[in-house]
């Protein structure tokens, strides 16, 4: 293993006293009524919570949800009331937490790659038939708004209508309107003979009913039919749309077209029209066909690729080389007020960093930017105008957020190489350079070289820098697609999958699986090769 | 190392709305509009997603419809660019409110995603003012009640320059006159800002869509055709290797300063920076846009309104609390006391414009166009800024528009 781990009095001793306080702690856990009526308590808190969410999702139907809220109470309650399971008792909560917010979402994200979700398919298909159906509601040209009253026989729901004349007239969805003696209040009929008229309020009661309420005017369906959107003023409409619930099909009532479900997710006519609203389904590798052969991203791809490597592994290797040399000058013992100034070296982490990006993209204004004006001198210096100013620009704004992390981390690992190894080499007359390159780094690689990783996979992502810096811009006006010379992968594909007013959740799912594929494939080889670094340090 | 990208914040999105579900159920965005459904007190509960700033204009409004029919109305207030994405997500899901508030140019995506209702405005469509109306309509059909209209206007500095100006001509030399370098801004950025210089263009002839009797004509782009190949010409010569009138490194906060500090006596914009310099101290006057040609400067008019959700289950409340009620002129003049933006209800437009500000920005907006809310707009947004800041900084115009116009072309299919 490290050479950390060599024998050491201090840290043995200290080591034994651990040991102690946590066996005692294992005791505690184990046995004794305190520890007995905490665990009690806290269990009763999550069943509580647990029971409750169980009885508000009864409400709102979540079937499934409450499955499996009560196996995974089913589960920690198992778990913490067992004497064997000790090693889940320490899992559980993460794996909880890791499946909630890390695996659930991977899997979302992966159905969601496998369906048309995006603008136009958002709903079912009951929904789209019924928000088609309400569109295609017309007018009757030059009719006169008719004053209604919602009225009742038996159970069924009829209007009390009264014409423009000031005759009453009623009828039912299944009856059209006909003559009846009404009283009138004003020229409003309030009520008839054999029907109960419904209050506001009892209107609203049924008002799901109400508002389907459609009253034929005459026995002919082209004269349309009387509906009241809000109880108390009808109006005559014709449908644009018929629907044929048995055969499926959406008929055209002016041309005739009649629109089927072919299996796209919309209506849609033989000559290949569509209705949209449409609905969602799953539509296999479509997304991921769509992604590699879209003919718009032949050209930018391969920039925005190497753009994108480029990026992220300069950013990885400044952002290392700058914190290494401060994390190295700053563990000189000779200096002085070196906590004021790691305190000031880690400032620019604290900042979120879209707000750096944001103030970075201020000062990097072209005419009026802080950099030019003050700093420069009135200089006119494109920084973020120019394609190859802008990416210098973003890299330097990425080194300034990620080099207090590196900074951090190598003073972390600095510090846990050992003292003697250092002086051991200089009496041995190595040169300090010598001493880092052959001694230090690779010592410092063994620790820090999965987080280079990670960073790498970060910055591979970085869209928060990327977004608020530039916008992927100056734009490449001569791409078929928005997409700008500072663009990343991540970027390019938000800005084709969510282009304009066009959601397009299904192609951006199936888009970030790939990138997370190669993130993915390039993490493996590379944590592949560190391990072997630890077995040459071993 | 968290690994950023839209899809899985959609996910997580969904997450949060489960948990929300599951855990807070009293939270706002929790409550379903058909919870409480079923023999209580209140004949119903609409549930009202409001732009956060306006939630107390609106109150007095809710409260007092409660009072007249019971029903109970909640008001939520969101971040306003959260609603639309919000809405459209949740609408199929059951979680949605009755109504929310919103602008006109979403129309095009709700009704695209059928998470909108029709709305019946009946006789009262002709209360109120066209522009609100047409704004109103996608394809033939009403979907929103409208409230407020909204426009940009040439703010003036009458202590700089007295006289309203005539022309674009004549403002720039009156500036000038004044002893100004750069009398005029307007906000770009580097990529540009076509609806601050859609009034010029409209000048030129040049709108983006042909009209038919839905309304805008996706089929129909007049984006390139002659006229538009003449604003190019024009604003290519008052940019960077012309007059220098246009800036692209003007965005809004520096154009806002300019005006502030009197280095700008004019400046194109709406009425939320009216405040702003009236804070300042400035003698503020609402001009029509100066005209580069003999024609008009129409701008595009933004309307804002309410929308009722195709899955609300008290569609009958609904329409009525806003046909019947937001509709009337003191519910509008209640909204108009909290955003000041011109009421559309004309009755409200007209109570409204004894403010001399509120009457400068109707008067231009009389002469204003709705902005086209169908979907194939989004592609003209993505081109068109870009297009013109090019111009802007010196590239050749007509190959630039000629370039714009086919590239949206291309977009819309």
């Amino acid at each position: 293993m490290t050479d950390t781990q060599t024998a050491d009095p201090a840290s043995d001793a200290r080591r034994t006293r651990r040991r102690r306080q946590a066996e005692q702690l294992a005791e505690r856990a184990s046995g004794g009524v305190r520890a007995l009526v905490l665990k009690l308590l806290l269990l009763g808190i999550v069943d509580a919570i647990a029971v409750y969410a169980v009885l508000v999702l009864i409400g709102f139907e979540q079937w499934v949800v409450i499955g499996v809220i009560a196996v995974v109470t089913a589960i920690v309650n198992w778990v913490y009331f067992s004497r064997r399971a000790l090693p889940a008792k320490y899992l559980t909560p993460g794996v909880v937490f890791l499946v909630l917010f890390q695996v659930f979402v991977l899997v979302y994200t992966g159905y969601v790659a496998f369906t048309n979700y995006g603008t136009g398919h958002n709903g079912s298909k009951e929904q789209a038939v019924a928000s088609l159906m309400a569109s295609a509601l017309e007018r009757v040209p030059d009719s006169p708004t008719y004053p209604v009253t919602v009225v009742q026989q038996g159970d069924e729901l009829g209007l009390l209508v009264t014409t423009p004349e000031g005759d009453a007239l009623v009828g039912t969805s299944e009856r059209p309107l006909e003559p009846v003696d009404a009283e009138f209040d004003g020229d409003r009929a309030v009520s008839a003979p054999g029907w109960t008229s419904l209050q506001f309020a009892e209107v609203l009661q049924r008002q799901s009913e109400v508002s389907e309420l459609a009253v034929p005017y005459s026995d002919d369906p082209n004269d349309g039919a009387i509906r009241t959107p809000d109880g108390s003023n009808g109006y005559r409409y014709t449908s644009s749309l018929e629907y044929d619930e048995a055969a499926g099909t959406l008929t055209d009532t002016e041309s005739g077209k009649v629109y089927r479900d072919t299996g796209v997710g919309a209506f849609t006519a033989d000559d290949g029209t569509q209705l949209l609203p449409g609905w969602q389904i799953t539509v296999g590798f479509d997304n991921f066909v769509r992604a590699v052969t879209d003919q718009r991203l032949a050209g930018p791809l391969v920039y925005v690729t190497l753009w994108t490597f480029a990026f992220a592994l300069i950013s990885v290797a400044s952002t290392f080389f700058l914190g290494l040399f401060l994390a190295i000058a700053f563990n000189n013992a000779r200096m002085r007020g070196r906590q004021v100034y790691r305190v000031l070296m880690i400032l620019p982490y604290a900042i979120p960093s879209f707000l750096s990006a944001l103030v970075w993209a201020g000062m990097m204004n072209q005419s009026f930017g802080f950099l030019n004006e003050v700093i420069f001198g009135g200089a006119s210096i494109p920084w973020l105008t120019d394609p190859v100013m802008a990416k210098i620009s973003i890299l330097i704004v990425n080194l300034w957020l990620g080099f207090p992390y590196m900074f951090l981390v190598c003073t972390g690992a600095l510090q846990s190489i050992p003292d003697e190894l250092q002086e051991a080499a200089t009496m041995d007359g190595a040169r300090p350079w010598a001493v880092f390159r052959l001694i230090k780094l690779p010592l410092l690689l063994v620790s820090v070289a999965p987080l280079l990783i990670a960073s790498f996979a970060f910055n591979f992502n970085n869209f928060n820098v990327v977004y608020m810096l530039t916008d992927g811009g100056p734009r490449d006006s001569a791409a078929p697609i928005p997409v700008g010379y500072t663009d990343i992968l991540i970027s390019m594909v938000y800005k084709v999958a969510f282009t304009g007013q066009t959601r397009d959740y299904g192609l951006a799912s199936a888009y970030s699986i790939i990138i997370f594929i190669v993130v993915a494939v390039i993490s493996i080889i590379a944590f592949r090769r560190t391990k072997s670094l630890e077995e040459l340090n071993g | 190392m968290k690994v950023n990208s839209r899809g899985r914040v959609i996910a997580a999105f969904a997450v949060a709305t489960t948990l929300g579900l599951a855990g807070c159920s009293s939270s706002p965005s929790g409550d379903a509009p058909s919870g409480g459904d079923g023999g209580g007190d209140p004949a119903s509960t609409l549930t009202v997603w409001v732009d956060a700033e306006r939630v107390d204009a609106l109150q007095a409004a809710a409260d007092a419809y409660t009072e007249k029919t019971s029903v109970k109305v909640d008001l939520v207030g969101k971040d306003n660019a959260d609603i639309k994405d919000d809405f459209i997500q949740q609408v199929p899901t059951g979680e949605g409110p009755d109504i929310t508030m919103g602008a006109h140019d979403w129309l095009g995506e709700l009704a695209t995603n059928g998470v909108v209702a029709p709305l019946e405005l009946g006789d009262a469509a002709g209360d109120y003012l066209p522009v609100a109306l047409e704004a109103s309509t996608y394809e033939g059909t009403v979907y929103m009640l409208p409230y407020a209209v909204e426009n940009i206007a040439v703010l003036r500095n009458a202590e700089l320059v007295p006289e309203p100006a005539t022309s674009f001509d004549d403002m720039i030399a009156k500036g000038k006159a004044a002893g100004l370098e750069q009398p005029f801004v307007v906000e770009q950025g580097a990529e540009g800002n076509p609806y601050h210089l859609y009034p010029f263009q409209t000048a030129f002839g040049a709108p983006v869509f042909g009209t038919n009797e839905q309304g805008y004509d996706p089929t129909d782009l007049q984006l390139g055709n002659a006229g538009g190949e003449q604003f190019a010409t024009w604003l290519g010569s008052q940019g960077k290797n012309g007059t220098g009138v246009f800036n692209t490194d003007i965005d809004g906060d520096i154009a806002k300063q300019a005006f502030i500090d009197g280095t700008a006596a004019f400046w194109l914009t709406g009425p939320w920076n009216v405040g702003a310099a009236l804070d300042a101290g400035i003698d503020v006057e609402i001009d029509t846009v100066p005209s580069p040609t003999d024609q008009p400067a129409s701008p595009f008019a933004g309307v804002k309104g309410f929308f009722v959700s195709a899955e609300s289950d008290n569609k009958v409340a609904a329409n009525d609390f806003l046909v019947n009620y937001l509709g009337t002129e003191d519910a509008q003049l209640a909204l108009f006391e909290a955003g000041n933006i011109l009421p559309a209800l004309s009755a409200a437009a007209e109570t409204a414009s004894s403010d001399p500000i509120i009457a400068g920005f109707a008067e231009v907006g009389a002469e204003s166009v709705p902005m086209p809310a169908i979907p194939a707009m989004g592609a003209v947004w993505q081109y068109w800024g870009i297009a013109e800041a090019e111009i802007i900084n010196g590239a050749d115009p007509v190959a630039t528009w000629q370039k714009l116009a086919s590239d949206v072309q291309a977009a819309i299919g």
